[in-house]
Order: C-alpha cells, then structure tokens, then sequence
C-alpha cells in the first residue's frame, strides 16, 4: 500500500527547480518594500481591535424563573455561576464533536488495516473510547440541567472550542489522511480534552459541587486512559513503519 | 409608512465614500447573541450587492456609453458589499453559514410568495421554496454527523428542520427549468422587484456553495455541496426567466436600483441591532443616490419617465420573520409538485421518460449524497447525539 511516507512527485521545495529558484530569490532581493515598519504593525492592528472589549457573545439567560432559582441555590458559592454552566457548554460540545471525531476515523480504520493487523487500533478499541465520549455528553447535559441551564445553547466557549477544533475534524474525514495521521487528530483532541475535564473538577470543587466533582472525576479517569491509548498507538504506528519495533514495547504515557 | 421615491434624491454618489477601516475593520455580529433575522438580512444584502456587481459588469461588456457609469457606481457597490459580508464572524464555520443561507431562501422566498400578486410567479416561488426547505435539513444533517453541532443554534426555532421535496427529485433537464417570465408592461412593480431579489440572493448561495464546497475534507460533505450547487444553479434558471427579457439595459438597471433600495429600506425598518441599523440607513440613503443617477440617465438616454418602470413609492417591505405556518401548508400541499416546461404541476403529470426523469434517474445513479447524508435523520433538540446519550444513560 502507498504511503505518504514514500518518495514521489513533491514539488513544493526550491530544490526542485534550482534554476527558477534562483531566479525568484534574485526577483525577490531586486524588490523594494513599498512601506516600513515589520510585523509590529500587524501586532499594532490586532492590539487595537482586542482593546474593542468585544466578545463572541454572552451566556443565555436562565428560560424560567425556576432555572435562575435553580442556578441561585444550587451554586452557594463562587462569584461567576454562568463561568462554570458556559464550561459545561465548552465541554459538552467538545464531546459531541469528539463522538464524531471518533466516528470519522473508524468509519475509515479498515481501509487502513487492508495487509492485515497494524500497530494500531482496531475498531472495537475505537468505539469503546466512542461510547465513553458519548457517556461525557451526558454527563455534561445532567450538570447543566441541575443548574437550571440549557444544555442545547451553544455557549462562547463552546464556540470557541468549534473554532480551535475544526482542523481535527478536516483530518479525521479526509480519506487521503492516514490512520496516523487521524491518532494525530486524535491525541490533540485527548489533550484538550484531558485538561478540559481537570479544570472542571477544579471548577465544580470550587463552587461547591461535589456530586459533579465525583462524576468529572470518573469521566477524567477515562480520559486519561484514551490519552494513554492514543499516544501508545501512534508512537507503535510510526515505529511500526520506520522499522523501529523495540520502541513499540515502551509506550511514552 | 411608505417611502416617497419621487422626493428622495439621497446621498450624491461623490459623496459616497469609504475608508478600509470603514468597509472591513469592524467587528462582526455575533453568530451567538444577534438575531437570527439579523443574519438573514445581512445574507440577503450581500446577495443583493453581489447581483448589483455581476449584472453591471454584464451590462458594460454589451453597452460601451454605460461603462463609465456603471464602473462608478460598481466601484461604490463593491465596498458596500464587502462591509456588508464582513459582518460574518469567522467563528460562524462555512457550514454554519450555510444553514444561515437556507434559512434566508425559505424565510424570504415565504414571505415574497405570500405578497407576490401575480399568481403564476407564487406559484413558481412556492415551488422553490419547498426545495430549499429541504436543503436545509440536509444540511442540518450534514451539521449535526459531522460537527456534532445543532443547526437550530443558527435557526433559533424560528424555521422547521425537516425533508421538503427531496433534493434527490429536484434534479431536472434544463428544459423543465425554464419559467414564464411577467410583462413589463403591465406587472405591479413589486412583482418586478420580488423577482430581483430573488434571484439576487439564489445567485449568491449558487457561488458561496461553489466556493465553500471544496474546502470540505469529508467526502460525503463534498458531495452534498456539489448536488445542492446544482439545484441552485436550476433554481438561477428559473428565477432569472421571471424577468420579462424585452426590458432595456437601463430598465434592468432601474429596477435593479429600486430593488436595493427597497431592500435597504426593509432592512433598516426592521433591523434589531442598532449598529446594523445605521449600516442600513446610511447604505438606503447611498442607494437613493445612485437610484437618482440612474433615473436622470434613462430620462437622459431612453426619453423615458422613470415612474413609468419604478414605483413611486415604495411597497410593503420584505416580512422578517418567521413563515412557519404558510411554509407548512405549502409543505402540506405542494410537496409532490414537479416542473414540466414552464407549468408547475401534479406529480402525475410527470411522465416516466421525460427528459427531467432520465436526467435525474443517471444523476442519481451512483447515489445522491442528499439521501446518503440524512438517512433516517430527525433533527434533536442539540443534536441527535444527545438523545442518544441519554438513551445509552439509562442502559447503564
């Protein structure tokens, strides 16, 4: 099976064409910049715009006067209880995207897995990491309703989350993209996600919520498992293919 | 209240400026706490202003007198259009801005079907429409298996996610695509007007889902964006045969004009957020100005009273809000229609080997991404993960 890996037709680098890169470098060197200054004046544009104070938009307000109720009692202490319910968004969005994540690149793992077992998951390993990530999203939901939230609002920082992950989604769906490449997806998504349910616990602890610290804490137990499993996978992989097959004994986690 | 084109004369077009800070340094509306009409006003605008652009480049490669002209107001039209589409926040990700582009093809085509006097082009609009509705809940599916995300955090429960005409039938010969178009001579200027918009903002989805398409790395999710785009582009056909094709050069540009202003006009009467709202008014009164450029050159030109083409005062603006009601009649009653030459008709009266059934019998024969991506999909309050979530819950 051909891999990224194999020698072929890249031609991106100026070695590829000595003449006419030498040619460009000449062209470039013979241009005059037309203003002065360096990059510090991008930096001047974008302090100027954050200084605006504007943000991607706020939290939703509670629906029901039960819900503010809810939301008030439940939260005894903590100076921002929205801060934890637009966590809780950040989180159960990442989830829901990781379940398809996940789906992504198992709906591809056997293209990948053709010359037989590879260094890699199988699809069992796969969906069980699913199944949990999907068991996260419920989690998640039942933390918001307890306090009085709307778990289908799309909360600003899980709209910020959308936004830093769309790259890994691109990864995991692109058939082009080998199964390394979707563990590489894969691992940054366990990583954000690890650090994203330690600080939760730390949140929920902070405002009081032990029975949702007890829940986060299981949910990041299994967590750190995925982590383990991804990075295991992807370092065996890659060893796997350079020929390296002492390394796939000790795994980095 | 109605707006008196007779006494305006707006800003003059020397007047008409901008700074790069001005048309593409402000901050975008929020995809999270704007209104969802808010969106669909700036969608429909952009398309308005894109179809402002690309009919004068048209007309100056046929009218050489009209060059510079139409090259002074494009130049204008151009920055308006950008300050317009830069109002999309870049966290709003390309498909999220599709949805946004299908709630604006069913809200606007429900509201203009529902106002539309002559009875032929409501019909064709109430034909179009049920098409579009069913694009957005492929779409939707597509949001939700993909992403993880809910297409209603655009929608904001103001339009129905469910199947219209299924997308897979809506393929047909260009033949079947062909329309009627009104008279000029005796339609109601709102008909001309309606029929400009529309096709306007059906041009623009047609180019966005051109653009947008391959930037997917999904293969399902390319594919989709190819057999939608080719909707659109039947949907341009239809829509642009409405106009009556013995209108002059400077009659389309007319009405073209009026159509902006008109829309602006819409626009500012009924926009929430404040800041939008001087968006609009300063660009109502930009596009007075170029409607009164327009009006002394047909007078200038064709020896023609421009009343006699545009209203002189403008009709009932464009409803904002949500069709719900009439679109599920429409649903209710229309769904199986089918185009056959210029009528819309019974599914009956499409025979087995029209030209539209053959066509769409091999389009559809590897497949139609359409049906791939929304099998058996229900849209979820949050996504159908979530019921699914809540279902695996209680199994453990």
């Amino acid at each position: 099976m051909k891999t990224p890996n194999d020698t072929g037709m890249n031609r991106t680098g100026i070695q590829t064409s000595p003449i006419d890169s030498r040619a460009t470098e000449r062209g470039a060197e013979e241009g005059q910049s037309t203003s002065l200054g360096g990059e510090s004046r991008i930096a001047e544009v974008r302090l100027e715009m954050a200084r605006m104070g504007e943000t991607v938009g706020s939290m939703p307000p509670p629906a029901t006067v039960k819900g503010m109720a809810k939301t008030a009692v439940t939260m005894m202490k903590g100076e921002s209880p929205t801060l934890l319910l637009n966590k809780l968004g950040e989180r159960l969005a990442f989830e829901r995207s990781g379940v398809r994540l996940y789906e992504a690149v198992i709906d591809k793992l056997p293209a990948f897995t053709v010359d037989g077992a590879l260094a890699g998951p199988g699809v069992a390993d796969l969906r069980k990491i699913q199944e949990e990530e999907l068991r996260h999203v419920d989690v998640c939901r039942r933390a918001i309703e307890k306090l009085g939230g709307d778990p289908t609002a799309m909360t600003p920082a899980a709209d910020v989350t959308a936004v830093a992950t769309m790259g890994l989604l691109q990864v995991a769906c692109d058939p082009r993209m080998q199964l390394a490449d979707s563990l590489q997806a894969l691992l940054a998504a366990e990583l954000i996600d690890n650090d994203g349910w330690e600080l939760l616990i730390q949140l929920a602890r902070g405002f009081g919520q032990d029975e949702m610290v007890q829940a986060f804490t299981q949910a990041s137990d299994e967590e750190h498992v995925h982590l383990t499993l991804v990075r295991t996978w992807l370092a065996s992989m890659v060893m796997h293919e350079a020929g390296i097959e002492e390394a796939i004994a000790a795994p980095l986690a | 209240m109605t707006l008196d084109l007779t006494a305006q004369r707006g800003t003059p077009l020397d007047q008409q400026r901008f700074t790069w800070r001005e048309i593409a340094g402000a901050l975008p509306i929020s995809k999270l706490d704007d209104d969802a009409f808010t969106r669909v006003r700036v969608i429909l605008m952009n398309g308005i202003m894109s179809d402002a652009l690309r009919f004068k480049h048209i007309a100056s490669r046929l009218n050489g007198p009209l060059r510079r002209p139409l090259a002074e107001v494009r130049r204008v039209e151009q920055h308006m259009q950008t300050m317009i589409n830069w109002l999309l926040p870049a966290d709003q990700s390309p498909l999220e801005t599709t949805i946004g582009y299908e709630q604006v093809a069913i809200e606007v085509t429900a509201a203009i079907a529902q106002h539309e006097p002559d009875p032929y082009l409501a019909q064709v609009y109430r034909f179009g429409l049920l098409e579009d509705f069913d694009h957005l809940y492929r779409y939707s599916a597509l949001l939700d298996r993909l992403e993880g995300k809910d297409a209603n955090n655009i929608l904001q429960s103001y339009t129905d996610v469910r199947p219209g005409r299924p997308t897979a039938v809506e393929h047909r010969a260009p033949v079947d695509d062909l329309r009627r178009h009104y008279d000029r001579k005796i339609a109601a200027p709102i008909t001309k007007l309606h029929a400009i918009t529309l096709f306007a903002g059906e041009y623009q989805t047609h180019d966005y889902y051109m653009h947008v398409g391959p930037l997917f790395s999904d293969p399902v999710a390319r594919m989709l964006y190819a057999e939608i785009a080719s909707i659109e582009e039947q949907h341009v056909t239809q829509y642009e045969c409405l106009a009556d094709p013995t209108e002059s050069w400077l009659e389309k540009w007319l009405l073209h004009e009026a159509t902006e202003v008109y829309n602006f006009w819409g626009c500012m009467r009924q926009e929430s957020n404040p800041r939008l709202k001087a968006v609009w008014e300063r660009f109502l009164d930009y596009e007075l100005g170029q409607l009164s450029m327009v009006k002394d050159l047909f007078e200038r030109i064709e020896n023609r009273d421009p009343f006699s083409v545009i209203p002189k005062k403008l009709p009932e603006p464009i409803d904002f809000s949500s069709q719900r009601t009439f679109v599920r009649q429409v649903l209710k009653d229309e769904v199986d229609f089918r185009a056959v030459g210029t009528e819309i008709v019974p599914l009956e009266k499409e025979t087995p080997r029209s030209p539209s059934v053959l066509y769409r019998d091999h389009m559809n024969s590897e497949g139609s991404p359409t049906q791939i991506v929304a099998a058996n999909y229900e849209w979820r309050p949050g996504g159908e993960l979530m019921d699914q979530a809540a279902v695996q819950a209680t199994v453990h």
